[in-house]
């Protein structure tokens, strides 16, 4: 039985939705970073529903993609936070501004 | 000759191929791989590859007369190097009887002048490497010239033309330690560049209406076909009235004639040329890359034929600038100044012939100019050599005593340029003047005659006076440094032998038929018949014997008046000189200071150009104008971001985050408007 595509693209963009919210206003990195997951998983998401659609697979080719990105740079963001705090005690974005005007 | 079937030869490559080759190899030596061959390696390398593109020269030049005379042409095509839509340019070289005398005096001319720069140029310890270096230059020099002379289309001339004008610039310069002689190479540079500006706008102008005729094409042999159907077009001048579209175009090739050729007025860098080491002097400028533009003129004959104006102008630049420069040689006392303006001079009686349309004639001289003149320049150099880099007659005087082989072989060469009967420049000035006094379509002919005779005395004059003040009288060198006046060495004095020996006997080959009824000889006037089939648009004219000998008479008293002259002056009352200086003492100083041409020119063209392009072009739009739109523009952007915008630039990553979705929605949604 096949789900109908318009429900698995709803899904996929209510994901990017709550992405999005998260990572605009959440104060802790590392809930940014998960909110940064979501929305890249949703677009996996919405990859593998076209691919399907159109019976190639392609989608599935830049979801693996999209994947070992995402880790690496899961890998380069939890470095700078840990580095973060060893320094500065803190894993509150607002209170890392410093290059600005 | 348009007709006339070409055949091919492979062998014409060959002969600019070996010169570019020592030029190479030189160039790879200095410039790649920093190091200097041994002297010997040097010279084997240049002056083999010029004595072998000699060989060859003979070699093509005897092919060609195996061809019956009518249609004597070879051609070697090399490749084709412009080709957009139906207009092609081949790089292809011909050899026709006009262009066989060019090589052979280029390279024979340029052999003998290799040779003796080995001993000129080890005398000077000022820079190792500088020896390679001047070798490379020369052999460039050799290689452009032979592309310039066998090109057979108008780019390849001007290739070769170009190419000259940058040997002889690099040349002049050799010496650049001193600023002096870099001032004096960008001089001839830059006056040059004034007459190739004209060159190069007739070539368009004869290129664009031949176009426009339906023949694209810069071939020689190409334009003298199609030539007939631009000869009726007509241009109109800014400055009102319409003139022959042939004889502005003669007139533009006739600029770069005048600037390659040191004509008036464009004659000024060749006295400065001087600064050159002195075989430069003796190849470049006097035997070979001075006489372009006579080459030039005689090779687009077709051209002038159909353009009478542009050879009347030609005719008189020629007789102008014989006669004032011979007048500014009689002053001068820089024993290769002399040599330099009697060059002008010289180069005048080739254009006077050349516009009189006596282009063999102003070939002839051509040739014989490029050994007498040679053999004069580089007897000066012999002379130089042993004075250790003095070349001020004024300090000479009685050298025939420590240099008496320099002394004969310089005597010979005065003898022929003043034109002493029977030697090479008796015949070849005898034809020039021959050609003006029968030149009846020239307006004025016998008054350019007349300029011809009185400058030809001058000549004689000149060329005694400056021998009697080097060679003879009382001696004005130093007691001390007379001791070290010695004969140069052997590879300085044997090319001044064989040229001694070429100026004497080369106008035999090619007496006026005059000289060869006497003889019984039929078309003794052998170079004259051999360049017919190229020169077939020469006027011909045909004169009484009885005239003929009293021209010939008016010339060997020009000569006997001018050599007395000189030597009633300089030997007999050596005090008339002085006298003669005071009494005139205005006119001398106009002379001795060449008519303050150069402040003339400094003045009125030098100086304002600087000024204008200092105060307006320089300060004016560069530094104010575009300098301050640039950076004008810098400080309104730095004004308006540095005092509003920076606030964007909050340090917080999410609202950065925040404008990026921003900014990513709205351009969605307007491209999703519906």
């Amino acid at each position: 039985m096949a789900i109908p595509l318009d429900l698995v693209v709803g899904l996929s963009a209510i994901l990017f939705g709550i992405g999005v919210v998260g990572a605009l206003v959440r104060r802790n990195i590392v809930v940014i970073m998960m909110s940064i997951e979501l929305m890249l998983n949703a677009v996996n998401l919405a990859f593998v529903a076209f691919s399907r659609m159109h019976g190639s697979n392609e989608g599935h080719v830049f979801v693996l993609m999209v994947i070992t990105v995402a880790a690496a740079e899961v890998a380069v963001g939890l470095g700078i936070v840990i580095s973060l705090f060893r320094n500065r005690d803190t894993v509150n974005v607002d209170d890392v501004s410093l290059l600005k005007w | 000759m348009t007709n006339v079937e070409a055949q091919t030869s492979d062998l014409l490559r060959l002969i600019p191929l070996f010169p570019l080759a020592g030029a190479v190899v030189h160039g790879v030596m200095i410039g790649l791989l920093r190091r200097s061959l041994p002297r010997s390696g040097v010279v084997a390398v240049s002056c083999g590859a010029v004595i072998l593109s000699f060989l060859t020269s003979v070699a093509a030049v005897s092919e060609l007369l195996s061809i019956p005379a009518g249609s004597r042409v070879l051609v070697d095509e090399l490749f084709t190097w412009i080709g957009a839509g139906r207009f092609a340019s081949e790089a292809a070289l011909l050899l026709d009887p006009l262009s066989a005398v060019m090589i052979l005096v280029v390279t024979g001319v340029g052999s003998l002048i290799h040779v003796y720069s080995i001993g000129y140029m080890d005398d000077d310890h000022r820079d190792d490497k500088g020896f390679q270096r001047f070798f490379c230059y020369l052999n460039l020099f050799t290689f452009s010239m032979l592309m310039l002379v066998l090109g057979d289309n108008l780019l390849v001339l001007f290739l070769g033309w170009e190419g000259v004008g940058l040997c002889s610039y690099l040349l002049i310069g050799f010496w650049y330690g001193d600023r002096w002689n870099a001032y004096c190479g960008s001089k001839a540079f830059i006056v040059n560049r004034i007459g190739d500006f004209g060159f190069l706008v007739g070539i368009f102008l004869l290129f664009s209406a031949l176009a426009d005729a339906g023949h694209a094409t810069v071939a020689f042999r190409e334009i003298e076909g199609a030539i007939g159907a631009i000869a009726d077009r007509t241009v109109a001048m800014p400055f009102g009235g319409e003139w022959k579209l042939l004889t502005l175009v003669g007139l533009c090739f006739f600029v770069g004639a005048a600037g390659k050729s040191a004509q008036i007025p464009l004659y000024v860098w060749l006295p400065d040329a001087m600064a050159g080491p002195t075989p430069v002097s003796a190849l470049i400028h006097a035997a070979t890359m001075v006489t372009a533009g006579v080459y030039m003129v005689c090779r687009m004959n077709f051209l002038y034929a159909e353009a009478p104006g542009a050879s009347a102008v030609i005719a008189w630049t020629g007789a102008i600038t014989a006669f004032v420069a011979a007048t500014i040689a009689i002053a001068q006392t820089d024993i290769k100044k002399v040599l330099a303006y009697s060059t002008v001079s010289q180069l005048g009686y080739m254009f006077l012939a050349a516009g009189c349309g006596g282009y063999s004639a102003a070939i002839f001289h051509l040739g014989t100019h490029a050994f007498f003149k040679a053999l004069l320049f580089l007897g000066s150099g012999a002379v130089i050599l042993a004075m250790h880099h003095e070349q001020d007659t004024d300090k000479m005087g009685g050298l025939r005593r420590y240099l008496p082989r320099t002394h004969a072989v310089f005597g010979i060469g005065v003898l022929a340029i003043a034109g002493f009967p029977l030697m090479s420049g008796f015949f070849s000035k005898d034809e020039v003047l021959l050609s003006v006094f029968t030149a009846h379509e020239i307006p004025g002919h016998l008054f350019l005659y007349g300029i011809g005779v009185v400058t030809a005395v001058l000549t004689a004059f000149y060329m005694f006076r400056v021998h009697f003040r080097t060679f003879w009288g009382e001696c004005r060198v130093p007691l001390e440094a007379r001791s070290h006046i010695h004969e140069p060495a052997s590879t300085v004095l044997v090319p001044l032998y064989v040229l001694a020996f070429l100026s004497i006997f080369a106008g035999i080959l090619s007496p006026p038929q005059l000289w060869g009824d006497l003889a019984g000889i039929t078309e003794s006037n052998s170079l004259h018949h051999f360049l017919a089939p190229v020169l077939s648009h020469a006027a011909e004219h045909h004169i009484e014997h009885s005239t003929e000998w009293i021209l010939v008479a008016l010339a060997v008293s020009a000569f006997l008046m001018g050599g007395g002259l000189a030597w009633w002056m300089y030997e007999i009352n050596p005090g008339i000189p002085v006298r003669i200086r005071e009494s005139v003492a205005g006119l001398h100083r106009a002379v001795v200071n060449k008519y303050w041409v150069d402040e003339f020119y400094d003045a009125v063209i030098v100086r304002p150009l600087v000024v204008v392009s200092d105060r307006v072009l320089f300060r004016g739009v560069d530094a104010a104008g575009i300098d301050g739109i640039a950076n004008g523009a810098g400080a309104m952007v730095r004004a308006f971001a540095g005092r509003f915008l920076k606030y964007a630039q909050t340090g917080l990553a999410q609202s950065y985050l925040f404008f990026m979705i921003a900014g990513t929605l709205a351009m969605l949604g307007w491209m999703l408007r519906p």
